[in-house]
Formats: structure tokens, C-alpha cells, sequence
């Protein structure tokens, strides 16, 4: 499963349309993650504060966040372009991956809400896909 | 059996007492085609399938996508035994239908897309958590008589 190059535009496009909110969407996500997935909480047992709304997860979000920013950079090659980051995740973090399929569907949720009139189905798919190849390019370095 | 708070059952009574189905229904099921295109393996007789247009246009699959919202509305009202409410169907979808029991997944995450597009900024974190956890039982109900 790969990108065409009408969908690299698509992803591109959309993202720079909502960079504006790109915190917002962020600090979302991971709240969102953390009410609707409590078990991902084990992985943030070392902030004093998990509230959903509180500063450490909002921050986080938006640490994540522009993660996928700098994946929207590095479009064309997510797996060389994303090494440090999936270095990071498998040795430092080491994040179980089916994870990334949880939050990657928590972003979309925020997507859909903020955006709804924008984010239709043609670009979901697109979406979609990116944020699955961005999960396979940090699970690189794993094993 | 499945423990609800009084909050789950009192937002997924709302949620779908809101809900304008003639909408999300076959918004939720042309989505999940579109986006999930190996599900289009189970409508093949539903004519025209052949890009998101066709498929958003596809007057049968706006059809379909009604009913089967309409089939969410017998565990709304049987929350506390979804499972023994959806025996029939899940037998049905087994046996007849021979659908893989992974495409309720996919398709109630497109549910939960399309009604986070409608409800917006109501559509909070603990009312996607109810959402969520009333849909994994629909899911898990759906896939029980598969043998």
C-alpha cells in the first residue's frame, strides 16, 4: 500500500489548510486518546497531571502533532525521512505500535469534527492512508 | 453483560435520538466503501461502485446504509443484553451474508467519523468514549455466532 501522487497532493494540501489549528488538533487527539483508550495512559505514568485538559497532555498533543508535520515534509519518503523518530519510539520510548493505529484514529476523529465539511471521504482515504505509512516508517527500527 | 453508567446510556439515547438517519446512514456506509474499497466485495450487485462519486451518488447503497443504521436502533433500545439481541443477525451475517466480521469494525469507524462531522464540538472526548464502547459491543455481538 503506497501513496499516489494525487494523494501525496491531497494529504499536503489538506494539512496546510488546517495548520492554522494544527495545536488545537493536536492537544485534541491526545485527550482524546487518553479518555477514549485509558490503557495508553500507561505510557504517561511519569506526569503528575493525565488530565485529558490539563497542560502535560495538551503539550504532548502538540509535540505529536508536529511529528506529522514534519511526515507531511518528508512525504516522499517516510521511512528515510522519519529514521530519528522511529529510533526514538523503538528504543527510548518503545511504544507498542498498534498504538499508532489508536491515535492515528483519534487524529481523524478531530479531523472530522473541526473540519467536517472538508474532510470527506476521498480525503479520509488519502488521510488514512498517509497516517498508516507514518506509523509504519516509526515502527522501522523495532526489529 | 456489559456495565453502562448512567452517563453512557444517557448519551447513546441522545446520540441517536438526534441523529438523522436518512443522513448518516448512507453517509457512514459510502464512506466506509470509499475508504475501505475491499468492502465493495460484499455489493456487487449494487451497480455503479466505481469512485467516490459513483459511490456517494449510488442510490442503492444509500439505501442499504439506512437499514443497516436501523439496525443499530434494536441494541439502543436492548443495551443491557446487545448480545442475545443480535444472535439472528449475527447468524445471518455468518452463514448467509459470509461477511468478515472485520468490516463491522471498519464500518463503525466510519460511524464515528461521520457522526463526529455532525455533532462537532458536542461530540466530546467522554461521549466519543461511550460511542466507542457501545459500537465494540454492537461489533463483538455481530461476530459472536461465527464458528
Amino acid at each position: 500500500m503506497s501513496l499516489s501522487a494525487k494523494e501525496k497532493v491531497i494529504v499536503k494540501d489538506f494539512f496546510a489548510k488546517v495548520s492554522s489549528r494544527s495545536d488545537e488538533i493536536g492537544a485534541e487527539a491526545l485527550a482524546r486518546l487518553i479518555v477514549v483508550y485509558p490503557q495508553t495512559k500507561s505510557y504517561f505514568a511519569h506526569w503528575k497531571d493525565l488530565s485529558p485538559n490539563g497542560a502535560p497532555v495538551r503539550k504532548h498533543g502538540i509535540t505529536v502533532m508536529g511529528g506529522v508535520y514534519e511526515a507531511v515534509s518528508k512525504i516522499d519518503d517516510l521511512a528515510g525521512g522519519l529514521l530519528n523518530l522511529s529510533e526514538l519510539h523503538a528504543f527510548v520510548l518503545r511504544v507498542d505500535p498498534v498504538n499508532f493505529k489508536i491515535l492515528s484514529h483519534c487524529i481523524m476523529v478531530v479531523l472530522s469534527m473541526l473540519f467536517a465539511e472538508e474532510f470527506t471521504p476521498q480525503i479520509h482515504v488519502a488521510v488514512d492512508k498517509f497516517l498508516a505509512l507514518v506509523a509504519l516508517a516509526l515502527s522501522e527500527k523495532y526489529r | 453483560m456489559v456495565q453502562w453508567t448512567d452517563f453512557e446510556r444517557a448519551t447513546i439515547q441522545s446520540v441517536f435520538e438526534k441523529m438523522d438517519y436518512d443522513d448518516v446512514g448512507p453517509a457512514a456506509l459510502s464512506r466506509c466503501l470509499v475508504v475501505y474499497p475491499w468492502t465493495q466485495r460484499y455489493f456487487g450487485n449494487f451497480g455503479n461502485l466505481y469512485n467516490a462519486a459513483a459511490i456517494q451518488g449510488n442510490p442503492m447503497v444509500a439505501a442499504h446504509g439506512k437499514t443497516v443504521l436501523h439496525g443499530l436502533d434494536r441494541a439502543v433500545k436492548n443495551m443491557d443484553d446487545i448480545k442475545a439481541t443480535y444472535a439472528e443477525l449475527s447468524v445471518l451475517h455468518s452463514e448467509k451474508l459470509r461477511v468478515d466480521p472485520d468490516n463491522f469494525r471498519l464500518l463503525a469507524d466510519c460511524l464515528t467519523i461521520v457522526v463526529a462531522a455532525r455533532m462537532g464540538a458536542a461530540f466530546t472526548a467522554d461521549v466519543q468514549g461511550a460511542f466507542q464502547k457501545f459500537l465494540a459491543v454492537v461489533v463483538s455481538s455481530l461476530g459472536k455466532q461465527y464458528h
